[in-house]
Order: structure tokens, then sequence, then C-alpha cells
């Protein structure tokens, strides 16, 4: 393992590795940027308790904007209150918000560049058992084409923390999406963390896997067997969508010669796409993607989910072998 | 702030010349919405020029009151009473919807900061000014925030979030100014999809409703100045016009709402609202 330079959690590994959901990420990072910073507000859509963004409401309920089941007046009321000096956060499940209000973010908040941090919740598949309308699985392709929108996917709990603290550092239009179950917590507070910056998590030779979100930890799995195999897998947490990391990205694949990406969400116009876009322009190497591929989920457990529709540990090790083949 | 007899009538010349810079920025343009502008013309007047606090050459002076323009369409009246108020040289009136233009044929805040915000896909505006006036709550500032909407966009549902919201906190530091014009894209709004019973149901919203002519400088002024006593509501003022207010061949017609006049047409246009001017200045002596 090679790993000490990026301080990953050492029990990473281990079958005790301690397991957080993302969304608690968000919420104690709330509680730390409010003390810092005055002007962060936080707005909800009728979730303030499962999108986690309860602990600030009762701390600071001056600070704090109740809009009802409204979501396009949400992004429209957090855009007025961006334009009059606040950093307004708004918290709703991501198939709500950007996903009922994409027009409202499109205009309000990205052609007037407002200072809005949009808190995409229930991410992914892995919501689980309230099925597939509540399984967002297409915010990464719809926040980004919109010109002036950043879109962060943490990996877990600490980068979503951390990922806080970076949007308030950020003036102007930012999305991150996070999840609802407990996932492994891959990185530690050293761990460093920049937005527009990937992170190699793993080095290897072979071939990349370029990653975000909780399947990061997916991936390092399959890297970790494939190891016993022979087979030396980079591993990027490319937790920053747009815009894009070229630089290391392509450093990586100028090596290894060959991706596969990897992502809770659709490959049509996601985060691999993302990938496929550079390396189509400035790098063609053969490329996997492992993703939701063109269809809606269901109810189910999250990990019943994440295999049937093909995103956990075995199908990210097929794709690197199918891929090894066309190099 | 009360508004004598004489004002009125250099507001009511200068609304008339406004309508006449409407018409040659839309002629010059080639494209654009005539009958809404025309109709806002007294009530854009009576904002730059006596109801808000702002100051042209200081355009984000920080206690400024807001002047939200949510629909965006009718922006060729903000930028003709803003041109007159001194924001921008009058010939830039001329550049309305072309390349490299701050005028935009829908305003967009960062190509023309003082517009406050970019607005054109209906509804948006009643949110954001929303947003804008909970900010001054928040930090307890004086200043007020406007805005004007038009009578159409209230089919979008967004609208009824904002009034909702702002019902509920009690937002007194909003006016909502309502171009009740009863005309849209497709025909009258009655036809296309009734507003009717308008005022009850911003009232119904914990809204205090005013209705005025809103040709009427001296009601505009008196309804801004009422809701400033409002203390328990934010307030809306339905000003009923004529669309198209001044051009004879336009004035009703809903078929005027989303375009300009050709140059034939200007000049019959142009050659109303001087008959109406010179009326006005009679009038006046």
């Amino acid at each position: 393992m090679k790993k000490q330079s990026v301080y990953l959690n050492p029990k990473l590994f281990s079958n005790n590795v301690e397991q957080i959901p993302t969304r608690n990420g968000y919420g104690d990072g709330l509680l730390d940027v409010a003390e810092k910073n005055p002007n962060v507000v936080v707005l909800t859509g009728d979730l303030v308790e499962s999108t986690r963004a309860l602990g600030f409401a009762k701390k600071y309920p001056d600070r704090f904007v109740e809009c009802g089941v409204a979501e396009q007046n949400m992004a429209g009321i957090a855009a007025g209150l961006a334009l009059t000096g606040k950093i307004p956060f708004i918290s709703s499940y991501a198939v709500f918000s950007p996903g009922r209000n994409w027009d409202q973010v499109r205009v309000s908040i990205c052609l007037n560049k407002a200072n809005v941090k949009i808190a995409g919740a229930h991410a992914g598949i892995s919501v689980g058992p309230d099925g597939a309308t509540h399984q967002a699985l297409e915010d990464i392709a719809i926040m980004r084409v919109l010109p002036e929108m950043i879109v962060v996917v943490p990996c877990d709990y600490e980068e979503t923390k951390k990922m806080v603290s970076a949007a308030v550092e950020i003036t102007g239009p930012v999305y991150f999406r996070f999840a609802r179950e407990k996932t492994p917590v891959i990185t530690t507070p050293k761990t460093p963390f920049k937005v527009g910056r990937a992170e190699v998590f793993r080095k290897g030779k072979d071939i990349s896997i370029i990653a975000c979100g909780p399947l990061v930890y997916q991936s390092l799995m399959a890297a970790e067997e494939l190891a016993r195999q022979g087979i030396d897998c980079e591993v990027i947490n490319n937790h920053t969508i747009k815009p894009l990391d070229e630089k290391t990205l392509l450093a990586s694949v100028r090596k290894t010669r060959a991706v596969v990406t990897v992502e809770e969400h659709q490959i049509m116009a996601g985060a691999g796409s993302a990938v496929c876009e550079l390396f189509a322009k400035k790098f063609p190497v053969p490329i996997e993607m492992v993703g939701m591929s063109d269809s809606y989920g269901e109810s189910g457990k999250p990990l019943e989910l994440l295999d049937k529709y093909g995103m956990n540990v075995k199908t990210i090790k097929a794709a690197v072998r199918k891929v090894l083949k066309r190099k | 702030m009360v508004i004598h007899d004489s004002k009125i009538k250099r507001l009511e010349k200068l609304a008339n010349t406004i309508r006449q810079d409407i018409i040659a920025s839309l002629v010059e343009a080639g494209s654009g919405h005539s009958a809404g502008p025309l109709d806002l013309a007294d009530i854009f007047t009576a904002l730059y020029f006596h109801i808000l606090h702002h100051k042209p050459k200081q355009p984000r002076w920080a206690d400024r009151d807001r002047l939200i323009l949510s629909c965006g369409h009718v922006c060729p009246v903000r930028y003709a009473a803003m041109a007159r108020a001194g924001y921008f040289p009058l010939a830039t009136l001329q550049t309305l919807r072309k390349l490299g233009s701050p005028l935009q044929g829908h305003p967009e805040l960062h190509k023309l900061p003082s517009v406050e915000n970019t607005s054109g896909p209906l509804g948006q505006g009643s949110s954001v000014a929303v947003g804008i006036a909970l900010a001054a709550k928040m930090d307890e500032k004086k200043w007020r925030t406007y805005c004007v909407l038009s009578d159409g966009e209230h089919q979008e549902g967004q609208v009824w979030e904002a009034i909702m919201f702002a019902g509920k906190n009690k937002l007194n530091n909003l006016t909502f100014l309502i171009d009740r014009n009863n005309i849209q894209i497709d025909g009258n709004t009655e036809n296309v999809m009734p507003l009717e019973p308008f005022a009850e149901k911003y009232r119904a919203f914990n809204w205090h409703v005013l209705e005025i002519d809103g040709h009427n400088i001296h009601e505009i002024v008196d309804a801004c100045e009422q809701a400033k006593s409002i203390f328990e509501k934010p307030t809306v003022i339905i000003c009923h016009t004529i669309p198209g207010r001044g051009v004879s061949f336009m004035e009703k017609k809903y078929e005027w709402h989303g375009i300009s006049p050709n140059v034939e047409q200007a000049k019959e246009a142009l050659h109303d609202l001087r008959t109406l001017r010179n009326n006005i200045v009679s009038e006046h002596q």
C-alpha cells in the first residue's frame, strides 16, 4: 500500500473500518464555517434533519431559512441573499435541488454569478428503499453544463466536511453532492483536499481508475485485489468534476495509458464523460466506464442496488480487465 | 414623500419622452416587446424620479433601494428610464439587443450592473426580490425592495411560492408592483389562464393589497408611500394599465406584446406620442 503521502485512514482495508454518512460531513462542516463566517446562511426545503442542517438551524436560528417544499423559490431566495452579501447554502435532496430548480440555478444563480452553494443530499442509487424517484443519478450532468458552476463529489465524511469550508472560500456558484447511507471513512483530517485538484490515492503503473464519491472506496478495494493478480492500478480521487484537474489526470494516464471511470451516476454526461472529453481531446486512450447504464434504479438496500446496477468491486475489476485488453 | 402637482406634470412629460425612447430603441433593434414597456412608462418614471432612493452615478451604493425587474422582457422601459436618470448615455439606448451591448434583450446583471438582477424566464425575479428583502431584514437595513412583475407571469408556480414565503415572513420592506395589463403572448390573460380574483389571492397569502390606475403618477407614488406604513405584511400594488399606452394602434392589442414596430409604424407611434405630449404641455399651461 502506497498511501502515506495522502494520509488515508490506516484502517481503510480492515473489516471494522469506520463508516459515517457523507451527509454528516455537511452538517458538521456547516457548524465549522458558521462560527468563522457570519455571512453564511442555510436554507432548506422542509428537509432540515435529513440533510443534516439541523445543528446549524438550532445554533443559528437567525441565519437559518425554512423555505417549505418549494425548491425553485429557495434557489431564487438564495440568489437574492447572495446578491446582498450573504453566503447561502441551499439544502435539499439532489433530485429536487438541482433536479427541480435547474432553470433557477441557471438564471438566478449562475447568470447572476450569485455566491450560492447548492448542497445535493441523498445523491446516487445508494439512497436505497426510497426508490427511483429519490435516487439522483443525473445531477452531475445537469450541473456541469452550466457556465460558472463548480461541481464537486466528495468521497467520504471528512472530505464532505472539508468541502463546506472550501465552498465558502470560493466566490461563485458551487454544487456538491453527498449521500444518505453510511460509507467507509477513506480520508483523515490530514488528507490534502483542494477543489480543482485530483488526488492520487494509490500509485500504480498499469491503469488509472478515476473515481469520485463513496465509490472511491470500492475502487481502492478493487485495486488491492487486482494487485494480488499482478495488475498495478493507480486510483485517483477525482472529486472535482468541474473544473477538471487536467494536469494530474493527464500525468497519470500518460503513464498508464488506460482508464476506468467510476461514479454513482448515469454514465451518460456524468463524471466519467467529463474525463472522456479530456482524453478524447488531449490524449486518446482506451476507457471503460462504471456507473448507471441509462436506467432508473428501484427500491432495495444500498449494497444490493450497487450490485444489481453494476457499481461494485466486481464490476470495477471487470472493467479494468476489459480495458487492459484494449491497450 | 409627497409629490406636488408641478412635479407630476413634469414626470408625465418625462414618461412621454421615455415612451418615445422605447419606440426609438425598439425600431433600431428590430425586435423586442412593445406593449408592456409602453404601459409601464409611468410606473418606471415614478420609481426612478421620485420613489427610489438611488444614486445613478454610484449604482452599487450600499443603501440604495433595490428595484428588481421580474418580467425581464419589458426591459426597454427600464433602460430608457435609467438612461434618462443618468445611469448611462442616452445614445446607449440605440444599442439595444445588439452584439456587445450592455442592453441585452433580457436584462443581465453582469452586462449592466445597475439592473440588480438577470431576468427573463418568468417568475424568477419574485424569489430574488424576496431574498434581497430577507437579507435587508437580517441586517436590519432601512432600504426597501421593489419588484415589478407582469400579470401573466403569475401563471408560474414559483411566484406563488415567493408570495407564500413573503407573507409568512412578514416582509414589510418589500413592495410588488404588478403590471395588470391583461395581456400575454397568446391572448388576454383571462382567456389564456385566468388570474382573477387577483387581489383576493394575494390577500389570502397575507399581503396588503392596493389597486391603482397604473398611469396615474400621483396614485403610484401614493401607493408606494402607503406601503411603507404597513408593518405586518408585504404590499402588492396591482397597477391597472393599458397595454401599448400612448400609441393608438398598439393599445389594448395583445398582438403587440412580443413584437417591435417597423420604421413606418414607429413614425406613426412617435407622432401619436408627440401629440399626447403637446396635450400634457397645454393642459399644464
